[in-house]
């Protein structure tokens, strides 16, 4: 067995074993008898109720946030580009933003309407770019990520516009929402949110890992072999725009598990996305899953924004990476 | 259209680029079993050609007819699966290894969820071999040297089956020795293997030398068609290249050479 592929069922049993110690993991340890013990009490309902679904959440939106920067690192040709390239965590904190200020508080469809307004900007962003890339017939990647760049710039300028003119209360809210996090999830529904519309996006990445493949070799030689290109790259943007817009409506924009799972991903297992693909599934839902365990248990009972675990724990880790492993397998 | 042996007719292809016309009326055909080389002047257009024909420019005038059906009207990976096209100088950094890279040129012949299958390894195989190529396998693309790396290409375009190979630049880069290996591997791909070939290149020697007819292009225009001979006099190589150029006879090949001119001697 190659050495890559023992390490891809290594990546799957890591990822399967943190989605089932995770829940039992808290302030208070709860044991898994309670599951099946038929106890109707405090623990059994935490653990069923709050601390599983959770759990479930973190690793779902952990796994569409590195696949997405996967899928757009190997579009872009670019170890730089992040699920939040294109401007959607931009748009998608505006739109929050402007909600938290005009004092929306309805809910549709039992989801809540900050929430909904961020999937609206990030979607948004997208039909905006789309519509960008449109009016060129000759749009280069390279304009798309300049284009992503301006745009969240943009969106972040608006941002302070808002704070600026807003109260204390207000700011700090969109501040909270814009450090992203999962405490403010419940149940099993802000889970399903975020599957629904993600699992179909995330199947048909999944049958595009030749594509992405060719890709990584650079636009001319996919088209030799035979990748429609244009309808390639708009079906990627499309995927992974709508896959992360769902992620950033019920979390916020949680930086870096986008940018370094990937990477760490590509160090494991090479740069094959027959392999990556998997794996960066599966690492990316246990490194948020652990991230959010810490943000949860460490300074129990406050809670650390996990935007922020995400960083503290993925950087160093990150650089021993880069620094143990000789460079000539990484970057796409 | 009734001609069966007609692989490729181009007919009045023109293409602008930011409002600078690059290509201005190109018409030519291409046979079956042909090995046709297109010279021409730095920017003169002969790779912006190559991409319309395989697609990557689209926004062109004009028509291209690939066995008489349009370019636009083929999809990419049934137009791959007949024409390979290696680009100059991409994807020659790849983190991938040999086999896998080459391997990859199979995607014409995948579904979205099909896996590698016995018939692919074995066209695999088969290219690496014919390209003396089966012993860098396993090493990993980006740490092959110029020669090896152009080979390993050539090999994934082999590995694709496809009837008619576009080649840009294919030996640039090389030093003699790599590319009068590489010459001969395509002359042989083309005899024995029955490949039509179309090869830019702006080495006009290698290029008489190995089509048994050349195009030049000259401002984005088809400045000339024919045989080498036809090519190789100094007043038809003056109105392509616009600079009087020395020749000489080869010693063996019927043929005139090009050869750097001497820095004292000005005619």
């Amino acid at each position: 067995m190659k050495r890559a592929d023992l390490l891809l069922v290594c990546v799957l049993l890591l990822g399967t074993a943190v989605l089932i110690t995770a829940p039992l993991l808290g302030p208070k340890w709860l044991s898994p008898t309670l599951l099946w013990s038929g106890s109707e009490n405090l623990d059994a309902r935490i653990l069923r109720e709050i601390r599983i679904p959770r759990v479930l959440t973190a690793f779902t939106a952990g796994a569409v946030l590195a696949l997405g920067g996967m899928a757009f690192q190997a579009l872009f040709r670019n170890p730089l580009a992040t699920p939040y390239t294109l401007g959607i965590a931009g748009g998608a904190s505006f739109a929050a933003a402007l909600a938290i200020q005009l004092g929306w508080s309805a809910s549709c469809l039992g989801v809540s309407s900050i929430s909904f307004a961020a999937f609206v900007g990030a979607c948004g962003v997208i039909l905006l770019v789309f519509g960008l890339t449109r009016l060129r017939t000759d749009f280069s990647t390279e304009t798309l990520l300049l284009t992503g760049v301006t745009l969240s710039f943009f969106f972040s300028s608006m941002i302070l516009t808002l704070q600026y003119l807003s109260d204390p209360t207000r700011t700090f809210r969109m501040l909270r929402w814009m450090m992203g996090g999962l405490e403010g999830t419940a149940g099993y529904r802000d889970w399903l949110a975020i599957l629904m519309p993600a699992l179909p996006a995330v199947a048909a990445l999944a049958a595009m890992r030749h594509e992405m493949n060719l890709l990584t070799l650079g636009e001319e030689w996919a088209i030799g072999r035979g990748v429609a290109l244009v309808r390639t790259k708009a079906l990627l943007l499309g995927l992974v725009g709508w896959m992360v817009a769902s992620v950033v409506a019920v979390c916020g924009p949680i930086g870096f598990v986008g940018l370094i799972v990937p990477h760490i991903c590509r160090l494991l297992v090479g740069p094959d996305h027959r392999r990556l693909f998997p794996v960066t599934l599966a690492f990316g839902g246990a490194f948020l899953v652990i991230c959010d365990t810490a943000a949860r248990t460490v300074l129990a009972p406050t809670e650390i924004p996990v935007g922020i675990v995400t960083s503290l724990l993925g950087g160093p880790f990150f650089l021993w990476l880069l620094v143990r492993r000789s460079p000539i397998a990484n970057v796409s | 259209m009734s001609d069966d042996s007609l692989v490729l007719r181009v007919e009045h292809l023109s293409l602008s680029l930011g409002g600078r016309a690059i290509l201005r009326d190109v018409c030519f055909v291409l046979r079956e079993g042909e090995y046709v080389c297109l010279v021409g002047a730095n920017g003169s257009g002969k790779t912006t050609l190559l991409r319309c024909l395989i697609g990557y420019y689209a926004s062109y005038s004009g028509t291209v007819l690939w066995w008489g059906r349009s370019g636009r009207a083929l999809s990419q990976k049934n137009l791959a699966r007949r024409v390979a096209y290696v680009p100059q100088g991409e994807g020659r950094t790849a983190p991938f290894t040999v086999a896998d890279f080459v391997m990859m040129s199979r995607y014409p012949h995948w579904s979205p969820f099909s896996a590698p299958g016995p018939a692919d390894r074995q066209a695999v195989a088969r290219a690496l071999e014919m390209t003396d190529a089966s012993h860098l396998t396993a090493r990993v693309v980006g740490s092959l040297s110029g020669g090896e790396r152009q080979r390993v290409c050539l090999a994934a375009a082999l590995a694709q089956e496809a009837d008619v190979l576009l080649l840009d630049e294919p030996t640039t880069f090389l030093d003699y020795r790599h590319q009068e290996d590489l010459r001969r591997l395509l002359t042989r791909f083309n005899r024995e293997c029955g490949v039509t070939i179309l090869a830019v290149t702006h080495d006009l020697n290698a290029a008489v030398l190995s089509g048994k007819r050349v195009m030049a292009l000259r401002d984005g225009t088809l400045a000339f068609q024919g045989t080498p001979r036809e090519l190789m006099r100094g007043d038809v190589l003056e109105s392509i290249y616009a600079a009087k150029l020395v020749l000489t006879p080869h010693p063996f090949a019927d043929l005139s050479m090009v050869v750097p001119s001497a820095p004292e001697e000005q005619p």
